[in-house]
């Protein structure tokens, strides 16, 4: 139990980070589960003028895990470049579904890191997964504009 | 709240009893997490017991063959099983033989309806079929607290026929609003679906009073009986419906076998939904007439193990007493429902505690997600329903995204609902209720 919600996790559920649209972002996605429906709308704001993330805004409803990692991926993404913030959001894709044997790596992931037990549970894998596949296709509409 | 008081709490079953019906089923001796399984998801699906399990493998080994065609001996002793259970389950709900056709699950049949009711629209089914068919300014009128199994199909035939779907809608208590239904019910209503026992809220739903609003104005009834039928005796002459669904692996049989129950000139009136082999008269060309119901209704080859072996599951149910069931359920409702609303920041939906349910509770966690909760409670080897539980509307209505959900059967004992609301008030002090 432990491993999956770390305090990290639990305290980000209460007191998240990053919540609140702020709108005009240069890209926005809504991802939902379908399965539990929590959904998640995603803002990514860059540097006027610039590729660099400026900040990540989101909003939405869910389970610890799921809102734990939006909040820790918008303490990630300020001051990527968005290559750099595809690259981390596919490293963290690796390691969730790695079943356990991958753990996530600290240096580019930060405290998402904090999430590596999720992997172990094949089932919440899409709970963390949820707000990063909104920001992969947030970046995806930023970088098409 | 503590284990002995809830377990001294009488109820149905003596503990003698449920030990002896749970040494029937293999799988509630396993261990699940480190801890032995504590399965409170029957509502989602029963367990089996070993005779069930048996009579799909026994039917395999030694009389397996196609129903209704050839002339060999075991074509012969197999149709007269496939038969047999048909007429065990009619017996089961009060229904005649051919008034019973086997689907593959509960939403088959009601799309079975839905279809047929469709095709007849279309124009099918020739001049028994015409009172059936729909058409722009009809209504078809559905409940706020349906499963999607009892509500999509009916958006889908009023999509295709222009007819209007409408709801009753619930209180906040989760009870059917009849006063809204006398006026919803009115000359423009052909079709009233409704759920004898909601999935998620646990009321049993006032069938006589809908049934005679739908009589007054000539509409037909649908009963959703999934969360009826496993649970507590059940008649369909006496509850006077036109059609009920319910599944076999809700109540103790295998999966991809459901039931359709129909009133038999109403069956013999609706053309087929699927067509092909084993369901026709005669077959030219051009043309084919179809066989009387249920046939009719059993296109290609069928799920004949399962079929049996849901007769054998009735026949166990039988023998132990569906009334006793039903009181024994009533009872550990009860328990869930009192113990739920012991615990602080836990909300039960539907009827509060000494209101009539069945053993079915599901809560919410203020600001603790189902999923989490469900998961916490796995750790400990308690299984669950989390989610919407197929009730997305009902939900809504309730300001909730989703559920936690415990649900019991004959053998759920008072112990493992003590072990669940003791898991439930742990859980609220590991995610921090309170703070």
């Amino acid at each position: 139990m432990e491993s999956l919600y770390q305090e990290v996790i639990l305290d980000l559920s209460r007191h998240p980070h990053g919540r609140g649209l702020a709108g005009n972002a240069a890209g926005t996605s809504h991802q939902v589960n379908p399965t539990c429906g929590d959904d998640v709308t995603l803002e990514v704001h860059l540097e006027p003028g610039t590729d660099r993330v400026m900040s990540v805004r989101w909003d939405g409803h869910g389970c610890a895990i799921s809102q734990a990692s939006a909040s820790l991926f918008s303490d990630l993404a300020p001051g990527l470049s968005v290559r750099e913030l595809g690259e981390r959001i596919e490293l963290f894709r690796t390691a969730m579904r790695s079943r356990g044997t991958i753990e996530p790596d600290e240096e580019l992931l930060g405290d998402a890191v904090a999430l590596g037990g999720v992997s172990r549970y094949v089932a919440r894998v899409k709970c963390a997964m949820l707000a990063w596949v909104a920001g992969e296709e947030a970046l995806a509409v930023a970088t098409a504009a | 709240m503590t284990l002995t008081s809830v377990s001294q709490t009488p109820v149905g079953f003596s503990p003698d009893e449920i030990a002896t019906f749970r040494s029937d089923f293999p799988i509630l001796s396993s261990r699940v997490n480190d801890h032995p399984l504590v399965y409170l998801d029957s509502g989602a699906t029963s367990q089996k017991p070993r005779v069930v399990l048996d009579a799909e493998r026994e039917y395999y080994e030694h009389e397996n063959a196609a129903v209704h065609r050839g002339a060999h001996t075991l074509a012969a002793l197999a149709t007269e099983r496939f038969e047999d259970a048909r007429a065990t389950v009619a017996r089961f709900v009060g229904a005649k033989d051919d008034e019973i056709v086997w689907t593959s699950n509960a939403t088959e049949a009601i799309n079975l309806v839905a279809y047929a009711i469709g095709n007849a629209t279309a124009g099918r089914g020739g001049r028994a079929a015409e009172r059936l068919r729909l058409a722009p300014g009809d209504e078809i009128l559905v409940t706020e607290m349906e499963h999607h199994a009892n509500l999509l199909p009916w958006q889908e035939l009023a999509a295709r026929t222009g007819a209007t779907l409408r709801y009753i809608p619930i209180s906040d208590d989760g009870a059917l609003r009849m006063d809204k239904a006398e006026r919803l019910v009115s000359s423009r209503t052909r079709i009233l679906a409704f759920t004898h026992v909601s999935n998620v809220l646990g009321v049993i739903n006032p069938v006589a009073d809908l049934v005679a609003l739908a009589r007054g104005v000539g509409a037909l009834v649908v009963l959703d009986a999934c969360q009826s039928a496993p649970h507590f005796a059940l008649n369909v002459k006496s509850l006077d419906v036109d059609f009920a669904a319910f599944s076999g692996h809700k109540m103790l049989g295998p999966t991809g076998v459901g039931v359709l129950y129909g009133r038999s000139e109403l069956l013999n009136a609706l053309p087929p939904f699927l067509t092909g082999g084993s369901m026709i008269a005669t077959v030219t060309m051009d043309s084919a007439e179809y066989l009387p119901a249920p046939h009719r209704f059993e296109a290609g080859t069928q799920r004949v193990s399962q079929a049996i072996a849901l007769g054998v599951a009735v026949d166990y149910l039988v023998e132990i007493g569906m009334d006793r069931i039903g009181q024994h359920e009533a009872a550990l409702g009860q328990l869930l429902v009192q113990g739920l609303e012991n615990i602080a920041g836990v909300t039960v939906l539907g009827p509060r505690s000494g209101e009539t349910r069945v053993g079915l509770a599901s809560f919410d966690v203020r600001g603790v997600h189902s999923h989490d909760i469900g998961q916490f409670l796995d750790d400990r080897g308690i299984a669950v329903r989390v989610g919407h539980h197929c009730a997305q509307p009902l939900h809504r209505r309730l300001g909730v995204t989703s559920s936690t959900r415990a649900s019991t059967y004959f053998y759920t004992t008072p112990d493992e609902v003590a072990e669940f609301l003791d898991g439930v008030a742990a859980a609220t002090r590991f995610f921090g209720v309170d703070e």
